[in-house]
């Protein structure tokens, strides 16, 4: 995937002189041919984030557009503020192509691994965010970046995913793209979880269960339209990405949903990570499935969340008992005390 | 601790005193300001806008204009009195000073006209400036790039890594003028963060580097004139400046740094000191 879309960024750049690429310390050899076909306009400028960002912010009002690469960590968490200031409230035309999206860097620990990103960058006014399923979407979202207006960032997975995309399903940057329509419950993917998705959707076809699949590679700007439109027609809503479940899809959706006051409401749930830094090393795999972001989770959570009915709005003690289990433990031992 | 080769021993003459009181009148109109910032930066403004940048007021973006940032946007009283003077936006933008129906805020933002970037949170001016200045020769265009940053903003990493950036790429059109009043919000900056041997860093970093008294007009001028120092390398300039320039009571007194809630007794007491 991220080679899809640097080889994009060396054909844009061949046919568009407004084309600048910015690296920090990459690998040996990274664009190797475009460093030596356009050795002004590619700049390997050391571990140093925040002056990347803005020395990119510089050029982008000079009216070029600059691609930056780098590991999506330290793209997003060591230059927020160059993000915010730089690129975002001065609108330029700044891509931010992110290494190593979600658990990627599973074996490499915390440091590395980019569960927040979404959530953060998403808060930003201005700013793009697109996380393609597959190295085919990618060169789809890449090949509409030259003419999009602001900064983007864009999530790259871990390279050589399965293909799920299809091309007759037209992408544009900033739509959802609906791949399978059924009226028993809808799922909502971003990145790679459009995999699940899919697989999921198939198997439980298979038990009479009609999915509909809705897939948003750009989680903003949000196409609330689409979303709301898909979850009207259904009693069970389901997000899954590889992020944390505070602010990225899930807590997107949720908020339209919150705010739509669908009557009667949605069984919703968000599959993600939990909101804790992973503790294990392994692979992004094994910590996807540590996480439950599978197929087999999504497939049991819709299972259960279509058989169930939904819950009778609950009384005001009820509320606080269900929001506290030790709620009932806590009256007991007031209750003791007081005899 | 290393102290300063240099201090300011410069007297004001008509023009800066003239220009202090457009300052304590916009700190008048909305009551508020970075006063000690802006006075330590004046001379520097006003010779860069009198006699060194090419710009064009009625044209702010003019392609071959210079490029000047503010990147210590706090001093921006300073910069909004010499673009309104120079015919940037109407005078009657500064009586509007923070308020809610007018465009000149606290920190510099872009959508007012002559300015080139939004600053106010320090060590953003010189990336941006080195994108500029990238872009100018590679353009191989003749304008050049001035950025303004305080010494406290020097605290700052991304000042260094921007300074290797610059230093490596050997960009003879940027100039940093270091606005080195050696105070910062909290005390001097040699308790807060000591940046001495400041020149050598410079230096270290790849600048052609000059030391110079920021309130002399001539010698602001004589040195802005001649630039780069070294037709190899980006240029850093230490204007050796006094907080509070001017006004005897805010001079070196950190109290002036922002001041907020400014009564009609201390405004009289600033003019009565530009006189």
């Amino acid at each position: 995937m991220r080679q899809a879309s640097l080889d994009v960024v060396y054909e844009l750049a061949k046919k568009d002189k407004r084309v600048f690429f910015i690296g920090s310390d990459l690998g040996v050899g990274v664009l190797q041919k475009f460093k030596d076909e356009m050795p002004e306009r590619f700049l390997m400028e050391g571990v140093s984030e925040a002056n990347i960002v803005g020395l990119a912010a510089g050029l982008a009002m000079e009216g070029k557009i600059v691609y930056i690469n780098t590991i999506a960590t330290f793209l997003t968490r060591r230059c927020f503020e160059q993000i915010v200031l730089d690129l975002c409230l001065h609108n330029v035309n700044v891509r931010l192509l992110a290494s190593g999206g979600g658990l990627v860097y599973t074996p490499l620990g915390p440091t590395h691994e980019a569960i927040d990103d979404i959530a953060i960058l998403r808060a930003i006014p201005n700013m793009t965010i697109v996380a393609p399923a597959d190295a085919e979407e990618m060169r789809r979202v890449m090949a509409q970046t030259l003419d999009y207006p602001g900064p983007m960032y864009i999530r790259f997975a871990k390279g050589g995913d399965p293909i799920v995309t299809r091309e007759d399903i037209p992408f544009k940057i900033g739509k959802a793209l609906l791949y399978r329509e059924g009226s028993d419950a809808l799922v909502i993917t971003t990145g790679i979880t459009l995999q699940n998705g899919l697989e999921a959707a198939e198997r439980l076809a298979q038990e009479g269960l009609e999915i509909t699949v809705l897939h948003v590679p750009t989680v903003k700007p949000l196409d609330k339209e689409s979303i709301l439109k898909a979850a009207d027609r259904v009693a069970t809503v389901v997000t899954i990405e590889e992020h944390t479940i505070l602010g990225g899809l899930g807590g997107a959706v949720a908020e339209i949903l919150a705010e739509a006051n669908f009557n009667p409401g949605k069984k919703f749930k968000r599959i993600g990570i939990p909101d804790v830094f992973p503790k294990k090393y392994g692979s992004q795999a094994s910590l996807m499935k540590e996480f439950k972001i599978t197929t087999d989770h999504l497939v049991d959570v819709l299972k259960n969340l279509v058989n169930s009915e939904i819950p009778a709005k609950l009384s005001e003690s009820e509320l606080v008992k269900a929001a506290s289990p030790k709620y009932e433990a806590s009256l007991a031992i007031k209750k003791e005390k007081r005899e | 601790m290393n102290q300063p080769v240099m201090h300011s021993q410069s007297q004001l003459d008509k023009r800066s005193k003239e220009l202090r009181r457009t300052i304590i009148k916009i700190l008048d109109a909305g009551r508020r300001g970075h006063v000690g910032s802006a006075f330590s930066v004046v001379e520097i403004l006003r010779v860069l806008y009198d006699d060194i940048l090419h710009y064009d007021a009625k044209n702010p973006h003019w392609k071959d204009r210079d490029r000047c940032i503010l990147s210590k946007g706090h001093g921006c009283l300073a910069l909004y009195t010499i673009l309104a003077e120079k015919g940037f936006f109407p005078e009657a933008e500064l009586w509007k000073f923070c308020k809610a129906d007018g465009i000149l805020g606290g920190h510099p933002e872009h959508k007012v006209p002559g300015v080139e970037a939004s600053t106010g949170s320090l060590g953003h001016g010189l990336s941006i400036g080195l994108g500029f200045a990238l872009n100018g020769k590679i353009e191989k265009a003749k304008h050049r790039v001035f950025v303004i940053v305080g010494d406290g903003e020097c605290d700052e990493g991304s000042v260094w890594e921007a300074a290797l950036s610059a230093g490596k790429h050997k960009l003879s059109n940027l100039t940093v003028i270091v606005d080195y009043n050696k105070h910062q919000s909290y005390s001097t900056t040699f308790e807060v963060q000591d940046l001495e041997p400041f020149a050598d860093k410079w230096r270290s970093f790849g600048f052609g580097t000059v030391e110079v008294d920021g309130h002399d007009v001539e010698a602001l001028r004589k040195l802005f004139s001649s630039l780069p120092v070294d037709s190899q390398k980006p240029t850093a300039i230490i204007c050796h400046t006094v907080k509070g320039k001017g006004i005897s009571f805010c001079e070196n007194n950190m109290k002036w740094h922002h001041k907020s809630k400014v009564s009609d007794e201390e405004i009289v007491k600033l003019l009565e000191q530009v006189e």
